[in-house]
């Protein structure tokens, strides 16, 4: 089993959660967040006083999903959350070791 | 704005009434000096208009100022902005009904030219019968519907200052400060601009001069005469115009706060740290309702519901759109972007300048005082204010003070008759009705540039003088971790937002 982590623009979330909803993948976390990478921030003016955001707003997604379903969830993700613009975010993939669902005690596959 | 009681119309009454019955006056058949005016009874619209007035200016505090304020402010002080406009509003209800109406608005002996009595402390002497004088002659408002008026005027003054210093000072130094603030700054503040005898003093003292026939007479009436004049504030002896507060109100709270934000020293991050403010939503919301309040302010500021009320009115539709235009269109051309923010403080500036020449001013004259304070204040609260480094967190100083000083030496030009205005009034040449007086540019701005002088020295030196005995007593600044904690958990235990 894997998490998929990704890092999106926000007005993507609805694109991205169609494109999981489309490959079988029925569960998703949502994190709002602040960050930078190689889209800057920008700067604010108020009455003058001029502030430089370096942190813009952006979404963290985790998806647990079986192991051989994480090339095409990494896919679906990257088809859906693409504009072609600096700052569309970035995925991460990493190893999970056990999943529980808490109400009825099934793990790891069965319980994704 | 002006003030007669009762008490004085029947002493001027009687000092008439002794000059009738010596008998070189009364052989003299000058029946319109010999009966005299009998006591004028307040109209009912006038009263309605400046209830309704009063009601206005206290909705510019409290929410006005306040959502003003605290919209600029970041989060974890929101409350402590709410709290201590509204506590100031109903501390100094209270102290002006105790001793701060007397101070402002009645004789003070040997010390008249700066401060009043003790006389009316406690309201003594008032019901609901007592009148005030106006601007007109012959016309009265009822005492009560005066002091209301005035007392909202007391309470957005030193809620203005608290800007300048917003997000690190102690709640409890504040109050104590306000306390000091209003009694020894602001009551004799409003003395020397505002308080004078009202036209029927003046007229009747000018109409018994008139009458006089003999030398013995006439040096009693002049004497009577120079004693209605001299029975005025400082200020307004001097002849310098103020309409509804440039002086005693903005530049009086603007040099107080550019002060105290000097005394208190800058925020922690400032410079650093994005201070950026949490709400405009709420600012512009606050900013509106100090406009609309404004009408209350500045028309209201006539005393009586007439077309110099109308004119009031209009100017401050006027110059404050003048000055949102000029805040907006300034910044888009040098900053590149025309925010919200920038206008609605172009509006405030704009309100402020026009302030004390509201009705004194035509409207076109209000529009370009508009443009020019919109365009000065935006440069002074961008621009220099950066290039000074001070830290007045929501710019008292760079839009009250500033602004008001604009407004008050405009008025000196403003009211110029030539220019659309409506000249000075002058109540003792033709007694019994007001006429435009005699009028001279240059010596009138100086005039205004001496009233602005006064109240800079005054308030400056004043307040300094209240901020070190405070922080030698309480401490003005709260504790750095208060401060990085914020004012509403630290002073006040609660917090603005629970989500």
């Amino acid at each position: 089993m894997k998490i998929v982590m990704a890092i999106i623009k926000p007005f993507k979330l609805e694109e991205v959660r169609d494109a999981l909803t489309g490959i079988g993948v029925h569960g998703l976390t949502v994190t709002e967040v602040k960050g930078y990478g190689r889209q800057k921030g920008h700067t604010e003016i108020y009455r003058g006083a001029e502030y430089a955001v370096s942190f813009l707003p952006k979404l963290k997604i985790e998806v647990a999903v079986a192991t051989d379903l994480t090339s095409s969830v990494i896919d679906a993700i990257a088809g859906a959350a693409r504009t072609g613009q600096i700052g569309d975010g970035k995925i991460f993939v990493m190893p999970l070791e056990k999943a529980v669902r808490i109400r009825t005690g099934e793990t790891d596959a069965d319980a994704l | 704005m002006k003030l007669r009681h009762a008490l004085m119309l029947g002493l001027g009454g009687a000092a008439i009434a002794a000059l009738l019955i010596e008998p070189s006056l009364a052989q003299t058949p000058t029946t319109e000096a010999a009966s005299p005016p009998p006591s004028p009874i307040p109209n009912k619209g006038d009263t309605a208009w400046m209830l309704i007035s009063s009601a206005l200016v206290l909705m510019m505090s409290v929410p006005g100022l306040a959502l003003f304020y605290g919209g600029l402010v970041r989060t974890k002080n929101m409350l402590s902005v709410l709290t201590q406009v509204f506590a100031i509003v109903a501390i100094v209800g209270l102290l002006w009904v105790f001793y701060g109406y007397s101070l402002a608005f009645t004789n003070g002996g040997g010390i008249n030219d700066f401060v009043g009595g003790f006389s009316k402390a406690f309201l003594k002497g008032i019901d609901p019968n007592s009148t005030v004088a106006t601007f007109s002659n012959g016309v009265v408002i009822p005492e009560y519907a005066y002091l209301c008026f005035q007392m909202t005027f007391a309470m957005i003054t030193p809620a203005l200052i608290i800007g300048a210093f917003a997000e690190r000072i102690k709640f409890s130094a504040l109050v104590v400060f306000v306390i000091l603030w209003v009694t020894f700054i602001y009551f004799p503040m409003a003395h020397m601009v505002w308080y004078w005898g009202g036209p029927d003093a003046v007229g009747n003292a000018a109409k018994a001069l008139a009458a006089a026939t003999d030398d013995a007479s006439k040096a009693t009436a002049q004497a009577a005469l120079d004693a209605v004049n001299k029975d005025a504030g400082f200020l307004f002896q001097k002849g310098a115009l103020d309409f509804a507060g440039g002086t005693v109100v903005h530049i009086n709270a603007g040099i107080a706060g550019f002060v105290g934000c000097l005394m208190l020293g800058k925020r922690i991050g400032y410079g650093r740290d994005l201070l950026a403010p949490h709400s405009l939503t709420m600012t512009m919301i606050g900013a509106s309702l100090l406009w609309v309040g404004w009408f209350g302010f500045n028309a209201g500021s006539n005393l009586e519901s007439n077309g110099t009320t109308a004119l009031a009115m209009l100017n401050t539709f006027v110059a404050t759109c003048a000055a949102a235009v000029a805040w907006l269109f300034a910044e888009w051309v040098l900053k590149g972007k025309p925010s919200l923010l920038g206008m609605v403080s172009g509006a405030i500036a704009g309100l402020v300048a026009v302030t004390p020449a509201s009705g004194f001013a035509g409207p076109m004259g209000s529009i370009v005082l508009g443009l020019v304070a919109g365009v000065v204040c935006f440069i002074m609260c961008s621009t220099v204010k950066n290039a000074i480094g001070y830290d007045d967190s929501l710019d008292v100083f760079g839009v009250h003070c500033v602004g008001g000083i604009l407004g008050a030496l405009a008025t000196g030009i403003l009211v110029d008759p030539s220019l659309g205005g409506v000249g000075i009034p002058d109540y003792s040449s033709k007694p019994g009705e007001m006429v435009v007086g005699a009028y001279d540019m240059m010596s009138q701005v100086i005039t205004q540039a001496e009233a602005v002088g006064l109240t800079l020295l005054w308030s400056g030196v004043g307040s300094a003088i209240l901020y070190k005995l405070v922080d030698l007593t309480i401490g003005l600044r709260v504790t750095q971790e208060e401060e990085r904690e914020g004012l509403d958990i630290a002073d006040h235990g609660e917090r603005a937002y629970n989500y």
